[in-house]
């Protein structure tokens, strides 16, 4: 529930601040208690350690950051800060998450608890700034636990919850946000007391991967090949069985909070719903508007399922919601090249098996900030009632927003 | 909930008999050897024994064949032998 709908709830909203889902990230961060930061800079992200540098040097809290040459070395500082039982964090994006790739994986097979957030934007080329999903959805391969909030009252959320998630199951966990829509726009978030938070993600939980000097041991070692297979195992079954707890945690945390997101997946109007948009992050506004709006105009009974949790992917979850579709639309804000959007094509394996399939239509669009408006989403409804009626094919994957007049000029000859 | 997680010890032989890596093997000539030590502080598996009276010897279990020790020695008394 967002701080708006709960405001109309009347319900009680203790220590409001209005924040960017930036700020949000850095007062999670400071609420956690993390004990170490690696910090460098990269749009859309910086302003997270610049928060909580101003946190640091204003209040005197005892966080070590440490400023370092790249985003490599940033998360190297956070794996050797978790190895040795630390409550570390970094963050980044786009090109920084592709620099930094090689310690994500060591982090995720080491087991080590590190919390990330990512703001997320394109990749180049061309040089991009804008927003969408493509950096968000590479980790899902890595061993990490992949959370998509969808605002800044859930991103502080999610960072608290992630913390959880993570020292539970020594699967590191990064937070997304959309980059700019979220990360430097304002909202009001409320701050529960510190007590909470303490006792949610309390710092004294098993650490039996923590170096420590009376019993010495290393971490990542040279393993023999009939080994390595047996530890990739334990992560895919770890994150294969995370998906229970990424429910449960985000239920526990109402019992504290009155604020719940639906753990995995968050179902909005899907109750009657014949036609259904899978969606993620800051547009799940926009698509839950057109949702209601159709209802309204056409009749259509259309529901929003907003994919909370990349990984683990919600297998159970969504097989339950999808039985009782009859038509769903996938929208990607990232490409696969020349197959499809990334969560269409996992939302197809994931309901291959199912008896009474629902139609299932991949649509990508918003790629590189490209706008998708309430009336994109109206329309995709809209498509999606004549597939179920029969009217419309399907089709392998449509473009939402496409207009290839407008580079009409470049195209060259080869 | 049980993980596995990739901690290891310091202990020999921790990655398996890498003596089966070599393709060709140092051998001693202590006819020759001044037992100065140099081979057995360059060695960089620890595969050289050192004896009390500064001698070296060979551990072949290990010996990945680099051919430092070779390459180090000034009195040339170690010699690379096909294996």
């Amino acid at each position: 529930m967002s701080i708006i709908e709960e405001k109309k709830t009347g319900s009680n909203l203790k220590n409001l601040k209005v924040v960017t889902a930036n700020e949000a990230v850095a007062l999670a961060v400071k609420c956690a208690r993390v004990d170490v930061v690696g910090a460098y800079p990269i749009s859309p992200q910086t302003s997270i350690m610049e928060y909580l540098t101003k946190y640091v040097e204003t209040e005197n809290l005892p966080i070590e950051i440490i400023r370092v040459e790249s985003e490599h070395s940033a998360m190297a500082v956070a794996m050797g800060a978790a190895a040795v039982g630390a409550r570390a964090f970094t963050a980044t994006a786009s090109q920084g998450l592709l620099y930094m790739a090689e310690m994500v994986y060591w982090v995720a097979g080491s087991r080590l608890p590190v919390v990330m957030a990512i703001a997320s934007r394109a990749m180049g080329a061309p040089w991009i700034l804008g927003n969408e999903h493509t950096d968000i959805m590479l980790p899902r391969e890595w061993g990490w636990i992949v959370l998509f909030p969808e605002d800044n009252q859930e991103v502080f959320d999610t960072i608290i919850q992630a913390y959880r998630i993570a020292d539970k199951t020594l699967i590191p966990v990064i937070v997304g946000l959309d980059g700019f829509i979220m990360s430097h726009t304002t909202m009001p978030i409320s701050i529960p007391d510190q007590s909470i938070i303490d006792s949610f993600i309390p710092k004294n939980t098993p650490k039996p991967y923590a170096l420590n000097t009376e019993n010495p041991f290393t971490h990542g070692n040279a393993v023999s090949s009939n080994l390595y297979m047996e530890f990739r195992y334990d992560i895919f079954r770890t994150i294969e069985e995370a998906e229970d707890l990424v429910d449960q945690v985000d239920r526990e945390w109402y019992e504290l909070t009155g604020r719940t997101y639906g753990g995995t997946i968050q179902e909005y109007m899907l109750d009657d719903a014949e036609v259904a948009i899978i969606v993620m992050g800051a547009s799940s506004g926009d698509a839950k508007q057109a949702a209601m709006n159709v209802r309204q105009k056409y009749n259509i009974k259309a529901g929003v399922i907003r994919l909370r949790s990349i990984r683990p992917f919600p297998v159970k979850r969504l097989s339950r919601i999808a039985s009782r579709l009859k038509c769903i639309g996938v929208l990607d804000r990232n490409m696969s090249p020349g197959l499809a959007g990334m969560i269409a094509t996992e939302v197809k394996f994931a309901l291959y098996e199912l008896e009474n399939r629902p139609i299932i239509q991949a649509y990508i669009g918003g790629l590189g900030g490209k706008d998708i408006k309430i009336e994109d989403f109206e329309n995709i409804y809209l498509e999606l009632h004549e597939m179920m009626q029969g009217k419309r094919k399907v089709e392998k994957v449509r473009w939402v927003g496409l207009d290839l007049s407008a580079v009409e000029a470049y195209f060259e000859e080869v | 909930m049980k993980v596995l997680i990739p901690k290891s010890k310091a202990n020999k032989g921790a990655v398996g008999k890498t003596g089966l890596w070599r393709t060709s093997k140092p051998v001693v000539n202590h006819d020759k050897c001044i037992k100065c030590v140099i081979c057995w502080s360059f060695c960089p598996e620890n595969t050289i024994f050192r004896f009390e009276d500064n001698s070296v010897g060979i551990d072949y279990e290990y010996c990945k064949g680099c051919g430092v020790c070779a390459n180090e020695c000034p009195v040339n008394a170690i010699e690379m032998v096909e294996d």
